[in-house]
C-alpha cells in the first residue's frame, strides 16, 4: 500500500475542485479562489527552492512572475483574439486549447531568460547581493513596462478574458483551473524530485556550507544558476496563469508587495519544506480572502500576525520538515525517498 | 546647458542626495553591526516626516490644544526636529526590542529577521494608511521660506539649510563613530561579534544605540524632506526609503562613508536623468540599471570591503 497516498491525494484534489466546478457546483468566486491557491502554490514552491532549499534570498519573484504574465498574455492575445493593439487573431481561436499551455511554457522560458540577467552578476558573490539585485529587478521590471506605451504602459494590458472564453466555446470546462492544477502538481513533482536527486542534493549542501559543498565537488556556481532559472521559470508560468485569471494586468501588480506576499508564504511554511509551502499558500490565500472585509486594516493585521508568528515560531510552521515528518502516521502513505531506499535494501524502519 | 542651469542641477542633486545620504547611513549602520538589512528603516523615515508634521503643527498652535505660551519663531524648527527624533527613536528601539532582539536570542536564521523587518515596514505603512487615510498631507512651514537670486541661480534658504544640516549631522555621526568610546564599541562589534562581549562591551546596549542614531537621522531627513517637499504620502517610506537603501548599497553597505557618497551619487544621477532629454519616467529604470552595473563591476559597492570567510 506504500506510495498510494500521492495518487489518492491528487485524486482527492481533483474530485474536490475540478469535478464540482465542471458540473457547476462552484460559483465563479470559489473557482477564482481555487485557481488563485494553485497559482500561489506554484509561486511559494518555486521561491522555496531558491530561498529555502538553497538558502539564497531572492525578493524579486513578482518581477519574474510579471515577465511570464506579460509574455504569455501578449502571445495569447496576439495569436488568438481580436484585439485593438494586435488586430485580428493570427491563428484560429479553435487552437486555443493547444496554444494556451504552449504560451504558458514560453512565458516560463521568458522569465527564466530574464532571470539570467540577475543570475550572471549576482552569483559571483554570496550573501545579501542577490537580495539587493532582485530588489532592483522589481523596480527595473516595473519601470521598463511602464515605459513601453504600446503594451499599455502604466495603464496595463487586457484582453485575456476572451482567450478563456475561446477555450470555453470549444468545450465548456473550468480550463484555467485545470491548467493551474496541472501546473502546480507538475511544479511540486519537479521540485520534489529535483531536491532529492543527486544533482539536487547539492542545493541543500550549498545552503548548509557553500565552501564544504564546493570541496565535495558540487559545481556551486552552475547549480545556483540551474536552481535560480528553474525557480524563476516556474514563477513565469504562475504569472501567465495569474494574468489569465485576472484578465487584466498592470506593472504595479507585479511589484514589491506581490514579492513580499510570496516571501511570506515561503517563510510561513518553513524554509526547505515543500509541503509547508503548499499548506501556507493555501492558508495564506484563504486568510487574505477572509480578512478582505477589513479593508485597509487587513494589511495591518497580516504583518502583525506574521511578526507574532516569527516571534513564537521562528522557523515557520514546518521548519524544514515535511508533513510526514510531523505526522509519522502519514509515512505509510507518503514514504520519503530515504524510506524507499531502506525498503529496497530490506531494512525494517 | 548654461552654467546657471548646471549649478541649479548641482544644488538639486545636493539636496536630494542629502536626504538619501541621511537615510542610507541608518541602513548601513544597522547592517554594519547586525548584518541585517533593516527594511523597516524607510518607514521610520516616513514616521519622521509625519511625526514632524504633527509636532510642527502643534508647536505652531494649529490645534485646539496648544502650548500656553507662544514660542519664538526660530525655536520651532530645532524643537520639531528634536521631538521628532524622540518619536522615531522610540519606534526604532521598539522594533529592535520587540522583534529583532528576541529573534536574535533564539538564534533564528538571519533571513527570518529580514522578513520581520519587511513586515514591520508594511505594518507601519499600512497603519498610517488605516489611521490617517489615503489623503496626502500638507507639511507646515516651520520657518519663513525665502528665495535668493544669485546671478541666475535661484537658491532657497530651505535648500541651503538642508545641505548644511545634513553635513553637520553626518559630521557628528562620523565623530561619534570614529572618536567616542561608544563608536569604538560599535566598530568592534562590527569587526568581531563574538570577541566584543569578551572585551566587556555590552552588545545589546550598543545595538540599541545604533538604532537610536539611525532613527534620529531618519527623523532629521523626514522633517527636512517635509520642509522641502511639503506633500506627504503614506507610501513615501517605500518611495524614498528604497532609494536610500540602494544608495547604501552603491557605497558599499556597512560603510558609513560609502553610504554618504552613495546617497549624493544617487541624488546626482537622479537629477541628471530628470534634467536630460529622456522622459523622467525613465528615472527608476536608469537608477537601478546603474546599480546593477556597479554591482557587476564592484560587488561590494564603492567603499565596501569583502568580508573574508574563514574555513
Amino acid at each position: 500500500m506504500k506510495g498510494t497516498g500521492i495518487r489518492m491525494l491528487i485524486g482527492g484534489v481533483v474530485a474536490l475542485t475540478v469535478v464540482p466546478a465542471w458540473i457547476g457546483l462552484y460559483n465563479n468566486y470559489v473557482q477564482f479562489l481555487i485557481t488563485l491557491i494553485g497559482i500561489n502554490v506554484i509561486l511559494a514552491a518555486s521561491l522555496n527552492l531558491i530561498n529555502g532549499y538553497m538558502g539564497e534570498f531572492s525578493v524579486g519573484h513578482a518581477a519574474f512572475m510579471g515577465v511570464g504574465a506579460y509574455t504569455c498574455s501578449l502571445l495569447t492575445v496576439w495569436l488568438l483574439t481580436q484585439d485593438a493593439v494586435f488586430g485580428a487573431p493570427v491563428l484560429a481561436p479553435a487552437l486555443s486549447l493547444v496554444i494556451f499551455p504552449a504560451t504558458l511554457v514560453i512565458g516560463g522560458v521568458a522569465a527564466a531568460v530574464f532571470s539570467l540577467l540577475v543570475a550572471v552578476p549576482s552569483f559571483r558573490t554570496r550573501g545579501d547581493y542577490l537580495a539587493i539585485i532582485t530588489l532592483a529587478v522589481n523596480f527595473i521590471f516595473k519601470s521598463m513596462v511602464e515605459n513601453i506605451g504600446s503594451i499599455g504602459g502604466p495603464r496595463g494590458f487586457m484582453g485575456m478574458g476572451s482567450v478563456i472564453s475561446a477555450m470555453n466555446r470549444i468545450l465548456p470546462a473550468p480550463w484555467l483551473m485545470i491548467w493551474t492544477l496541472l501546473a502546480s502538481i507538475l511544479t511540486l513533482y519537479v521540485i520534489h524530485n529535483f531536491v532529492n536527486s543527486t544533482l539536487g542534493k547539492g542545493v541543500v549542501a550549498i545552503r548548509d556550507d557553500e565552501i564544504a559543498a564546493e570541496v565535495m565537488t558540487v559545481d556551486t556556481r552552475r547549480l545556483k544558476m540551474i536552481v535560480f532559472l528553474l525557480g524563476c521559470g516556474l514563477a513565469g508560468v504562475a504569472g501567465g496563469l495569474h494574468a489569465h485569471l485576472l484578465g487584466f494586468i498592470n506593472p504595479a501588480s507585479y511589484f514589491i508587495l506581490q514579492s513580499v506576499m510570496v516571501l511570506v508564504m515561503v517563510y510561513l511554511g518553513g524554509m526547505g519544506s515543500l509541503s509547508g509551502s503548499v499548506v501556507s499558500a493555501i492558508g495564506f490565500t484563504l486568510l487574505l480572502e477572509f480578512l478582505r472585509p477589513m479593508g485597509v486594516v487587513r494589511w495591518v493585521a497580516i504583518p502583525l500576525l506574521l511578526i507574532l508568528l516569527m516571534l513564537f515560531r521562528p522557523t515557520g510552521l514546518m521548519g524544514d520538515r515535511e508533513l510526514p515528518d510531523v505526522f509519522p502516521r502519514l509515512r505509510r502513505y507518503f514514504p520519503s525517498p530515504e524510506d524507499t531506499l531502506m525498503e529496497e535494501a530490506g531494512v525494517e524502519a | 546647458m548654461g552654467w546657471e542651469t548646471f549649478l541649479q542641477h548641482v544644488l538639486n542633486g545636493m539636496q536630494l542626495g542629502s536626504f538619501l545620504a541621511l537615510i542610507a547611513v541608518g541602513y548601513t549602520m544597522v547592517y554594519g553591526v547586525l548584518l541585517l538589512i533593516n527594511f523597516a528603516h524607510g518607514d521610520v523615515f516616513m514616521v519622521g516626516a509625519y511625526g514632524g508634521m504633527f509636532i510642527g503643527l502643534f508647536l505652531l498652535g494649529a490645534y485646539d490644544m496648544h502650548l500656553p505660551f507662544g514660542l519664538p519663531a526660530w525655536t520651532i524648527l530645532p524643537l520639531t526636529i528634536l521631538l521628532t527624533m524622540v518619536v522615531t527613536s522610540a519606534v526604532g528601539v521598539t522594533i529592535e526590542r520587540v522583534a529583532y532582539r528576541p529573534l536574535r536570542r533564539k538564534g533564528a536564521n538571519r533571513l527570518y529577521l529580514v522578513i520581520t523587518a519587511l513586515m514591520f515596514g508594511l505594518l507601519l505603512e499600512h497603519a498610517n494608511l488605516a489611521v490617517l487615510g489615503a489623503r496626502d498631507r500638507q507639511f507646515p512651514d516651520l520657518f519663513a521660506k525665502r528665495t535668493f537670486d544669485l546671478g541666475g541661480v535661484s537658491v532657497t534658504n530651505v535648500r541651503i539649510l538642508v545641505i548644511v544640516i545634513s553635513f553637520v549631522a553626518m559630521g557628528l555621526v562620523g565623530y561619534l563613530v570614529q572618536r567616542t568610546r561608544w563608536g569604538m564599541a560599535m566598530r568592534a562589534i562590527s569587526y568581531d561579534r563574538l570577541a566584543a562581549p569578551l572585551m566587556g562591551i555590552s552588545v545589546d546596549r550598543v545595538i540599541v544605540g545604533t538604532f537610536v542614531v539611525g532613527a534620529c537621522l531618519a527623523a532629521l531627513a523626514g522633517v527636512m524632506y517635509g520642509t522641502a517637499f511639503p506633500i506627504l504620502r503614506y507610501d513615501m517610506g517605500l518611495l524614498v526609503g528604497w532609494q536610500a537603501f540602494i544608495a547604501a548599497v552603491l557605497g558599499g553597505i556597512g560603510s558609513i562613508r560609502g553610504a554618504v557618497v552613495g546617497g549624493y551619487l544617487l541624488g546626482f544621477i537622479q537629477v541628471l536623468v530628470v534634467a536630460s532629454p529622456l522622459p523622467s519616467t525613465f528615472r527608476d529604470l536608469i537608477t537601478f540599471s546603474i546599480l546593477m552595473a556597479i554591482l557587476v563591476l564592484r560587488p561590494t559597492g564603492l567603499f565596501g570591503v569583502a568580508r573574508r570567510t574563514k574555513v
